[in-house]
């Protein structure tokens, strides 16, 4: 699991990948810190953490396309699968991989955040509650793209198919609203990562949205992992 | 050290293996050997638990490659046909991950670097030890994936076309390589160069179409063929040379490898074995009556080509014959396929003459 991690990590940083993921994370960030929170004399970070969802829902298919559709055309998946390491390791190292990267990107708020606090008092756990939403936001959202990506050989299918998963994830709530159904309704309300990631913004951190977003993760990853399985299905 | 036993895969409604049985010793060198999409690569890749079968089992060292994976992978080195490298990784730090993902275990004295360093210049890496893989030629390509088969000395070793996109140096390097490898070590490998599979290996497994068409030595499999063949160096008319051949009673068949040098033609002639007269005594002979100078004359070393095109057409008629035994009867369709027949055979020999030629000239 280590190695295929830091092989990984190695991966994002010899190509453009993830510099340019960094940047563009960054840059945004920089720049509606600037218009919400800046330009008013605000020490309020909530508009950066509204607006770092819909980043990170266009910027996470481009950090997950490649993780495993890669090895399929590559046919480095040959090397994974036939080493003495277990599955779940190779998904579980990729899924970390990309989470770090992710980690990298989001901890700039931090950053925000403790410099404004020399000119201004912060709500530290409004910042601690979106910090934490908004990485188990990510991981979801990456362990879906890594599914996504395992189960194709094209990194542009599997970039758009999982922005498409995401989208509809986002805005379910909106989506469905003109249901008349209500209980099809409220699946599609609860379901929706807007309206999970809401309590986190305003600093409630609720266990059942964590217990929501950490089954996400889990039930990605093992489908990516019965994906990579089905090669030895009888 | 390796028990296959009933091995079926099918992709789809086509059948890619059908019923494999066989063993491979501790110490032995096997070889794989097939026309393309006879089904070899397709075993290695279930030999070795990339994909799984449709029935059967595979046994390595006692380990059930599906039920117990990892303590079976542990004991293998592979290098597939496309070898699986990371093009965006240096040498030295992709031989170093493969490392720590085959978790290999060394002996107390040995070091990681020590060990990788060790394979590398064994495989004459060293000059591209710090370069980007992306970079490379084929060959050192190649020998990249070889050296990663090669890390934590495997008891098993499978190999499919090792010598591919190497140069005739390299590829003799290899191939002794290879062979000292056998002596303690259990080596599969898969090639379409027959020449090759006769200089490493002590047994060949022959398939066509996913069945086993046989399982021998390779001077076993070449000593299959009932006849001889010599090739023939003479100055004079073609047309000539080949009719006056054809009359002989000891000649079997002659045909013509075309003009070599200016007036002077190849010609390839078959004899029956056991025949009391000597077809080179005869040969003489004629060009002697007819006067034409006689410039070479020797034996074919390419008998295995010939038990190999012949174990492959076994199946193939046989295959037909259950399909449509009309069809095979019929005039029109036989003399087809038997053309075709002998065009292929005179393609392989051209080739494995030139190939020969090839190494000799190093």
């Amino acid at each position: 699991m280590l190695a295929i991690f830091k092989r990984e990590i190695g991966s994002y940083f010899n190509s453009a990948i993830g510099y340019a993921y960094l940047a563009v994370f960054y840059f945004f960030s920089g720049l509606y810190l600037f218009l919400t929170s800046l330009a008013y004399n605000s020490s309020n970070l909530s508009g950066v953490f509204g607006s770092l969802i819909t980043i990170s829902m266009f910027l996470v298919p481009i950090l997950t396309m490649k993780l495993m559709s890669e090895e399929r055309k590559q046919k480095t998946d040959q090397a994974l699968l036939t080493s003495p390491i277990k599955l779940s390791s190779i998904v579980i190292g990729k899924f970390l991989a990309g989470l770090f990267i992710y980690v990298l990107g989001i901890l700039i708020t931090v950053v925000y955040a403790i410099t404004l606090s020399f000119y201004a008092p912060m709500e530290w756990t409004v910042i601690i509650g979106n910090v934490l939403g908004i990485i188990l936001l990510g991981g979801a959202l990456i362990s879906i793209g890594i599914f996504v990506s395992s189960t194709t050989e094209s990194q542009v299918i599997s970039a758009i198919v999982s922005f498409a998963i995401m989208m509809f994830l986002f805005f379910s709530d909106g989506f469905f609203q003109n249901i008349a159904n209500p209980t099809i309704k409220e699946f599609f309300v609860q379901m929706s990562f807007f309206t999970r990631f809401q309590d986190f913004t305003i600093g409630i951190i609720d266990i059942s949205n964590i217990i929501f977003f950490i089954s996400f993760i889990v039930v990605f990853n093992f489908l990516t992992v019965r994906t990579l399985e089905k090669r030895r299905w009888r | 050290m390796i028990e296959v036993k009933n091995l079926c895969k099918n992709y789809g409604k086509k059948k890619a293996l059908s019923n494999l049985t066989f063993s491979v010793k501790k110490g032995e060198i096997l070889g794989f050997l097939g026309p393309n999409g006879a089904g070899k690569s397709t075993t290695m890749n279930i030999l070795t638990g990339y994909i799984s079968t449709t029935g059967g089992s595979v046994e390595i060292d006692g380990f059930d490659i599906l039920n117990n994976p990892i303590e079976a992978k542990k004991k293998m080195g592979y290098l597939p046909e496309h070898p699986p490298l990371y093009l965006d990784m240096t040498v030295a730090k992709y031989l170093s991950f493969m490392f720590d993902l085959k978790k290999v275990s060394l002996k107390k004295e040995e070091k990681k670097q020590a060990h990788i360093k060790n394979i590398c210049s064994l495989l004459k890496l060293d000059d591209v030890y710090k370069r980007i893989i992306k970079n490379l030629s084929k060959g050192y390509k190649q020998r990249v994936g070889l050296a990663q088969a090669l890390l934590g000395h495997p008891e098993v070793l499978i190999l499919d076309e090792p010598t591919v996109g190497l140069d005739p140096k390299q590829i003799i390097e290899i191939r002794n390589l290879i062979k000292g490898f056998g002596e303690n070590h259990t080596v599969i490998l898969s090639s379409h160069i027959l020449s090759e599979v006769q200089a490493i290996c002590d047994r060949v497994i022959v398939l066509n179409k996913g069945i086993l068409v046989a399982d021998d030595t390779a001077f076993n499999l070449s000593n299959v063929e009932a006849c001889v063949k010599y090739t023939a160096k003479i100055q004079g008319d073609e047309a000539e040379v080949l009719e006056k051949c054809k009359q002989l009673d000891s000649v079997k068949d002659i045909f013509s490898l075309g003009e070599k040098e200016k007036g002077v033609y190849d010609f390839i002639v078959e004899g029956e074995v056991g025949e009391s007269k000597d077809i080179r005594k005869s040969i003489f002979d004629l060009a002697v009556e007819n006067n034409w100078i006689l410039l070479g004359i020797h034996t074919n070393e390419m008998s295995l080509e010939e038990a190999f095109l012949n174990l492959t057409k076994d199946i193939k008629e046989s295959d037909i014959t259950k399909k449509d035994f009309s069809q095979v009867l019929s005039d029109q369709e036989t003399p087809n396929a038997e053309e075709l027949e002998q065009v292929q055979k005179k393609d392989l020999i051209i080739n494995s003459i030139e190939e020969e030629k090839d190494v000799s000239d190093i």
